[in-house]
């Protein structure tokens, strides 16, 4: 099959991986200042895969569709440095606060408003959050069908997708008919490095709010070269009910947070035996303290 | 998660130089490419802004992946199988990396696929490479070649094997033999012209790194019946005829994930480059050139990695109830340490600053007719560039054999031992003084600039008249005492008028220039930022005590002392 327009959904992250003191505010929650803005690590894996695809199915596309403030537009620039074909950036005031729920709904309205499709790839889950929502209830919101977990598309012809999916025990080969949504595990291939070329190439590419903000040498450049535009959608660009966006649209409420702190409680003894040693090891191995 | 570049604040001090606005605008034509190729830059800002970013991606390939890879590779080391080379797994996993980033033919023109980045950020990024491994450089480094194909090759080879070599295939250059190592007037390997007028190769070739390469330059008597370098031209040999078997991979000390090869030509299809009988004479001596300047970066590379992990090591290790880097004897070898690796990187990319003026008015000068003015710059540049590359190799790959010594000493037995990445640095730093000609071979170029005046021209009418901040005046005042003791050897060396004795003392001489203007690099740097001061006063006390040494040597050393030095 030839020319699949894959979309895939990424997100602007905090770097929950380094986590230093003042990681978290007084009041539980997460100090997004302290800590660096990042490509959400599975959202990688999903765009690698949509890659994947381009690269075996010459003519398709490849969109990245991130919701987020001003700055998400990096996710965008990102994307296209590693040979997305272009984005999409839904920005506006009115998404702020949204749960799963409500960007779901926003990111449907998105897809909508961008047009036909025949693929929507995104990461598992976002390490801020870790729900791992958000993809199923756009397939849902879309009304198409999804395929969770997937590592690696083994086949896609005569508008069928084949994907191996990594389950906790084991592997599961599925098929579902297009046009579909995937979500991405994070042992799914590594996203490829940055292409030197296309970053030179990208490397101004900007958002109509960014070139307005900033002291722009190049202005002429975003007439000349059409592709260094990259899209922002608002609220009035998609077909949307108001009271189902941000807050509003938000049933999930915070109600308390807690600080966890781990002691250990359990104890354990071994003999000098090679059966005890090696049962250990097998153990830390298994829950990945070794190895 | 580590980036090899963005915490490497010396690379871009150095990127910064007052001279790159001459040297970027020189490469880039003024900046004419922007309508034909959407990734050229469109003014100077934009351009050191792309070899930042260029950079920052070297910086990151190598920290994530080609140094976590080093030690694997250096265990695993590449094999024969079926008379070609089969890289080690994380040799193979760093090229797949540095390819899909589009890291390959960096220098290129971009008519031929390349990025057309000035010599400055490539050897920066050679310098970051050699720092996560040092072996793996030399496979990476070896896209040089194409720069030799790229100055002599006719229209029709560049377009065909520069694109490739954009596109990720790798190169050697096939000089050395068992009887022709550095002196290669004496290569055998036997090119014939067939009655079609294409040539074939007939031979064995020796210690080839990446032997198995997909594009060889290639070394070859092309004239019967000749005994001296006149007889050699420079081939193209492709790997896709599969007319050359690797026989064997040399075991080694170091860089063991670089395959050095034996190599068996056997009727192989080449193409010449260039006329005949310029294969030495001229291309080995650009290649070489080329290839010297990379084993400066190397040595820098490789310093800075064994500087790294000494000092992480002195701040960790406790022993008498404190950290070890508080005992002097341990911070005054840091402390030189540091000073020696500021002092020969700015040397390297002093020197490229040079090569890459010359390199590309040359080139120019081949497009269009200079003017007088650009004649005289070109000239001045090469006439640097030809003492500035040897001086560097020499002093750069000593310094870097010491800086990796010391990083075991300050290690103590720990550092003995395969545990540490130290261990690997010290057998890696090993041949950097050797390939691509010894110290002792880059002592006998480099002592030109010693006897034509040409550094002594250098230091004092460049080096020693720069504008400096008064607190650096002390440091001057030291190097210009120095520089008078040097120009007194000189002149006494030189008085004696025989050979032999200038050869004997020519590794002093050298160095004691190198020493004078690594100073001088360091006060300069120094007048841009105060970070590199205490850098400058170390290596300054340091230089000024060995050329003193260097000296008094000198001054005893007579040249009827000479017969006491030989042995039958």
């Amino acid at each position: 099959m030839n020319g699949l327009k894959i979309i895939v959904l990424a997100k602007q992250v905090p770097d929950t991986r380094n986590v230093g003191k003042d990681a978290m505010k007084e009041d539980g929650t997460v100090n997004r200042a302290a800590l660096p803005a990042i490509f959400n690590p599975e959202d990688l894996n999903a765009l690698e895969l949509a890659l994947r695809i381009k690269d075996f199915h010459p003519g398709s596309t490849v969109a990245l569709l991130t919701m987020g403030p001003a700055r998400a537009a990096d996710i965008i620039r990102e994307g296209l440095f590693r040979g997305a074909d272009n984005g999409y950036l839904l920005s506006d005031r009115a998404f702020a606060g949204s749960d799963t729920l409500a960007t779901s709904y926003a990111l449907s309205c998105a897809i909508r408003a961008i047009g036909e499709f025949d693929l929507i790839v995104c990461g598992r889950q976002a390490i801020d959050g870790d729900t791992a929502q958000v993809g199923p209830q756009v397939a849902e919101k879309l009304g198409i069908p999804q395929i969770t977990y997937a590592e690696e598309v083994l086949k896609i012809e005569k508008s069928k997708i084949r994907v191996k999916r990594r389950l906790e025990r084991g592997v599961e080969v599925v098929e579902g008919p297009l046009p579909l949504l995937v979500t991405v595990n994070g042992s799914a291939p590594d996203c490829r490095p940055r292409n030197v070329k296309l970053m030179m190439k990208y490397k101004h590419a900007k958002t109509v709010s960014e070139t307005q903000n900033a002291a722009e040498d190049y202005m002429a450049l975003f007439n000349e070269r059409p592709y260094l535009n990259i899209t922002e959608m608002g609220v009035k660009d998609i077909d949307a009910k108001t009271e189902d966006l941000g807050l509003s649209g938000s049933p999930t409420k915070v109600k308390k947070i807690e600080n966890v702190v781990f002691q250990a409680k359990e104890s354990k003894r071994l003999t000098a035996s090679d059966f005890d040693i090696q049962g250990l090891m097998v153990e830390l191995i298994a829950n990945h303290t070794l190895g | 998660m580590a980036n090899f570049y963005t915490d490497n604040r010396d690379l871009k001090f150095h990127l910064t130089h007052p001279l790159m606005k001459r040297i970027v605008e020189l490469r880039e034509k003024n900046f004419t490419e922007k309508d034909r190729f959407d990734f050229a830059p469109l003014d100077y800002e934009d351009a050191i802004d792309s070899y930042d970013r260029v950079l920052e991606v070297i910086g990151e390939i190598c920290g994530d992946t080609v140094a976590p890879n080093a030690e694997s590779v250096d265990a695993e080391g590449p094999q024969v199988v079926d008379g070609h080379v089969a890289y080690a797994r994380g040799t193979q996993q760093n090229l797949d990396a540095l390819r899909k980033a589009n890291l390959m033919g960096i220098t290129l023109p971009r008519e031929y696929g390349g990025l057309n980045l000035s010599v400055i950020p490539y050897t920066m990024a050679a310098d970051i490479v050699s720092r996560a491994d040092a072996g793996f450089v030399n496979i990476w480094g070896l896209q040089d070649c194409a720069e030799t194909i790229n100055e002599f090759a006719d229209a029709d080879q560049k377009r065909r094997f520069l694109t490739r070599v954009s596109a990720g295939e790798t190169c050697a250059m096939d000089l050395t033999e068992p009887d022709a190592g550095s002196d290669l007037q004496a290569v055998q390997l036997k090119a014939t012209q067939k009655p079609d007028g294409s040539w074939v190769l007939n031979g064995v070739k020796r210690f080839i790194t990446n032997g198995d390469g997909n594009i060889s330059l290639v070394l070859a008597r092309s004239e019967d019946g000749t005994s001296d370098g006149r007889g050699l031209s420079m081939f193209i040999y492709d790997r896709t005829h599969n007319a050359v078997k690797v026989r064997r991979i040399e075991h080694k000390l170091g860089i063991i994930g670089s395959p050095t090869c034996e190599l068996v030509f056997k009727d192989a299809p080449a193409e010449l480059v260039g006329a005949r009988k310029l294969g030495l004479i001229k291309y080995v001596m650009a290649l070489m050139n080329g290839a010297r300047l990379g084993i400066g970066a190397q040595s820098v590379g490789v310093s800075e990695a064994a500087y790294r992990e000494a000092l992480a090591y002195a701040k960790d290790r406790r022993q008498f109830g404190k950290a070890i880097i508080q005992f002097p004897a341990v911070y005054e070898m840091l402390a030189n340490m540091k000073a020696k690796l500021d002092a020969s990187r700015s040397l390297l990319y002093e020197t490229c600053r040079f090569v890459d003026i010359y390199k590309t008015m040359d080139k120019i000068s081949q497009e269009r007719t200079p003017t007088p003015d650009e004649r005289n710059e070109m000239k001045y540049y090469q006439r640097l560039a030809d003492i500035f590359t040897p001086l560097l190799k020499g002093m750069a790959s000593e310094y870097c054999n010491q800086l990796a010594y010391d990083a075991i000493q300050i290690h103590g037995g720990s550092g003995f031992m395969k545990d540490y990445p130290v261990e690997r640095i010290y057998r890696d730093a090993r041949i950097t003084s050797i390939y691509e000609g010894t110290t002792q071979l880059q002592v006998v170029a480099a002592i030109r600039g010693v006897t034509t005046g040409a550094f002594l021209k250098q230091i004092r009418e460049v080096y020693e008249v720069a504008e400096i901040r008064p607190e650096l005046q002390n440091f001057r005042r030291t190097l210009q005492e120095m520089t008078a003791e040097y120009e007194e050897c000189v002149a006494g060396v030189t008085a004696v008028k025989n050979s032999e004795f200038l050869d004997f003392h020519a590794r002093r001489l050298v160095e004691m220039a190198g020493n004078i203007i690594m100073g001088y690099l360091l006060i300069w740097d120094s007048q841009r930022d105060e970070h590199y001061t205490k850098s400058a006063g170390i290596f300054i006390k340091h230089a000024e005590a060995d050329n003193r040494h260097k000296k008094h040597y000198i001054e005893s050393v007579g040249l009827e002392d000479l017969g006491f030095f030989k042995y039958e």
